[in-house]
């Protein structure tokens, strides 16, 4: 006999098989309300926080005195914090709400054991909190995404262990079959996370690797990030939202097990091309730039199933304001697919790379497809595991339009400005002076951009918070929760 | 999808294949580089990089307890097979066709070859940097504003607008101490600013650099690509 068997029942975190299918939902709904509500706070929280940190940095662009008296606020400090702070405060935590939610309620199952979540989530926020303040304190490793210092990031490794593992569980014990594939995405996202993080801890922090292996483990680890974890959950979201929103089948179901492996297995390739041209033999900027180009199968295989689906109700899509972050993000990445395909050659890397155009494609994947996805699945999540209506659908609409000008603006702007700067750069009759004056364009737009986004984080935080604090707990027409309460009366 | 052992090892397998590719075999590659002669027939010469000197090891932490590597690279592109090409350049006069470098870094004299893994092996933290808001410092210490008899860099940190109006370096005043001359004999480190009210200390007072400030140009001016690899020579 297994000697952990005793443990099963301890973990076990099915919902009763002998109940309707809505009863189950609301048990899952019902067990999640208070890990999802923690997560959401705290993202929103450090979204806020993170969009006031990029507004300072986007003003320093224009202006280099602004705040320039002390040196806890250098350019490269609030860069850094701006970055981390969405990725790990935003991002991370959005994903611990949603892929829990999501995995959750796809398995008919509950989280348990509550406490265990609640303390990783906390030592995760006091980790990003102490590694925000280290880098304003000057304690910066200068390696990209991984800029905390190293002592802080295995706290959050392990704290994320902690909290994803409530994720694998759920699945590990799920009550459905066949598995959707929204559940694959999640599951692997869930599992390569941690693996690179792992593996980019070690190689830069504990067990650094000599000279310029750093450097590529890091490029690794933020190519990893961006295409095993975010987009992934990402897909999972919009694999989700469509056909439940819209109450059609994915158009071509099978062809989403194409898109799945071919994304898992030449994703993990396509980290070098961050360092084309860099100090490294020239056969892994090769693997790097031709790992990027055959990006472009997942993504044409997947966001053309999504298009497809969507075009068969493009009345559905645009009444709904969820379904239109949802297709907002398959749209961006998308476009992602061409920007892939563009910056995998020699000569383009040769104009794109050490530009705006890097910082574009990283706000491109995060902002634009993750984010928007997010977004999404959190307007479709909370209503139901809080049991309550929005409070305001204008501010819901308001929202969307300052995400998608301002992250579209945001993202355009640099790809065009930043091949513009590279274009110039590589131009050796342009004094440099010139080139760095001629950014002046961008330095305004980003400012706006920034600045928009922000106003429609704000708004979504409002929101948000006007339905947790204000709003009764009455619903209104047509709300699943009181059918699911009416369901769970009978079923008792 | 049924076949969930696959379903597992298959994620498992995706990442690993990458993984060992190219994570541990870069690491095996060059992962374990030794310092190199700068040709074949230099036996017994003076084997490169070599390691930094003490003040300048302490400048590097400045540099990157300020953040300059998110506006500063370290890495030069490499001139390719081949160096010299004919390219169509728009200049203000015109078009014009004349032969250029491949490396556009090379081409803008920011150094003389291009950078390769050995040139960062005594660097415990790689600081390529991702993007240039700012031109590239890999041979810094090279140019003339280096020079250990100018205080250019000193005063470029201070305040880099008097020196090149219009850029986006920030000011590092910070790094310095404005204190009152003594006995009308100004220090022999104070800056020589130019003439202009905005950056010009009140009179009787004098700007002198603190110990971080002369650790970070030190680092500065030991940056230099000034030697040969066998694998990488200096462009012609």
């Amino acid at each position: 006999m297994c000697p952990f068997e005793s443990l099963v029942p301890l973990v076990d975190p099915r919902t009763d098989s002998q109940q309707s299918e809505q009863v189950q939902l609301g048990q899952v709904d019902a067990s999640l309300r208070w890990p999802v509500l923690f997560f959401v706070v705290k993202a929103l929280g450090w979204l806020v926080v993170g969009s006031v940190l990029g507004l300072v940095t986007a003003i320093k662009m224009v202006n280099p005195e602004f705040l320039a008296g002390h040196e806890y606020f250098t350019y490269g400090r609030f860069f850094a914090a701006t970055v981390d702070v969405l990725v790990y405060g935003w991002g991370c935590q959005a994903v611990f709400a949603v892929a829990l939610w999501l995995m959750a309620r796809l398995c008919r199952t509950q989280v348990k054991h509550l406490g265990l979540l609640y303390v990783a989530g906390v030592f995760w926020n006091v980790g990003l909190l102490w590694g925000i303040g280290s880098i304003f304190l000057g304690n910066l490793s200068s390696m990209p995404l991984l800029d905390m210092p190293g002592h802080v990031l295995p706290v959050l490794a392990v704290s994320y262990v902690m909290i994803a593992l409530w994720g694998v569980l759920s699945f590990r014990y799920r009550q459905t079959e066949p598995v959707y594939v929204s559940q694959w995405y999640l599951l692997a996202a869930l599992f390569m996370f941690p693996w690179v993080l792992f593996t980019a801890i070690a190689g830069i922090f504990y067990a650094p690797a000599r000279g310029v292996v750093q450097s590529l483990v890091d490029a690794w680890y933020v190519n990893g990030t961006l295409w095993l974890f975010f987009v992934p959950v990402a897909l999972a979201v919009i694999y989700y939202l469509l056909p439940k929103i819209l109450g059609r089948p994915i158009f071509v179901y099978y062809l989403s097990t194409l898109g799945f492996w071919t994304l898992i297995m030449f994703a993990g390739w396509a980290g070098p091309h961050f360092l084309v041209y860099g100090p490294l033999p020239a056969w892994v900027q090769t693997v790097g730039l031709v790992g990027n180009a055959v990006l472009i199968v997942p993504i044409i295989v997947t966001t053309l199933n999504h298009h497809v689906t969507a075009l068969q109700d493009p009345r559905g899509v645009w009444e709904s304001p969820i379904l239109r972050f949802t297709v907002y993000s398959a749209l961006a990445l998308t476009l992602a697919g061409v920007v892939v395909l563009f910056g995998s050659t020699y000569s383009a890397s040769l104009a794109a790379n050490l530009t705006q155009f890097t910082v574009g494609h990283v706000a491109h994947l995060f902002y634009a497809v993750f984010s928007m996805a997010m977004f999404a699945a959190l307007y479709y999540l909370l209503p139901r595991v809080l049991e309550r209506e929005w409070p305001s659908a204008t501010l819901i609409k308001a929202h969307f339009w300052a995400s998608a000008l301002g992250g579209g603006v945001l993202v355009l702007a640099l790809y065009y400005f930043g091949l513009r700067q590279g274009e110039q750069m590589n131009n050796p009759e342009i004094d440099f002076l010139t080139v760095v004056k001629n950014a002046g364009a961008l330095n305004n737009t980003r400012v706006a951009a920034v600045a928009l986004l922000g106003i429609g984080h704000l708004l979504f935080l409002v929101n948000f918070l006007w339905m947790v604090v204000a709003a009764g707990w009455e619903c209104s027409r047509d709300c699943v929760v009181r059918n699911v309460r009416a369901a769970m009366e009978v079923g008792r | 999808m049924k076949n969930l052992p696959l379903l597992y090892c298959g994620i498992i397998f995706m990442l690993l294949a990458p993984w060992c590719g190219l994570i541990l075999a870069s690491n095996v590659q060059f992962g374990n580089l030794q310092p190199g002669m700068s040709s074949p027939d230099d036996v017994g010469g003076p084997l490169y990089p070599q390691a930094k000197g003490g003040l300048a090891e302490q400048g590097r932490e400045v540099y990157m307890e300020m953040g300059c590597v998110y506006c500063h690279t370290q890495q030069v592109r490499p001139a390719s097979a081949e160096l010299l090409e004919l390219q169509t350049i728009k200049t203000k006069e015109g078009t014009q066709t004349k032969e250029v470098f491949l490396s556009p870094d090379i081409a803008r004299q920011w150094a003389k070859r291009g950078t390769v893994a050995r040139d960062y092996i005594f660097q415990d933290r790689p600081l390529l940097g991702f993007v240039r808001n700012g031109p590239d410092l890999t041979d810094v210490g090279s140019r003339s504003i280096s020079a250990p008899d100018s205080d250019w860099l000193y005063v470029h940190l201070y305040d880099a607008q008097a020196l090149r109006p219009g850029t986006m370096m920030p000011p590092f005043r910070f790094l310095f101490t404005v204190q009152p001359v003594v006995n009308g004999q100004p220090s022999a480190n104070a800056l020589k600013l130019p003439d202009s009210e905005a950056i010009r200390p009140p009179a009787g007072y004098e700007v002198v650099p603190s110990a971080r400030a002369k650790a970070l140009v030190a680092y500065l001016r030991s940056l230099k690509l000034d030697y040969e690899l066998e694998e990488a020579k200096f462009a012609p």
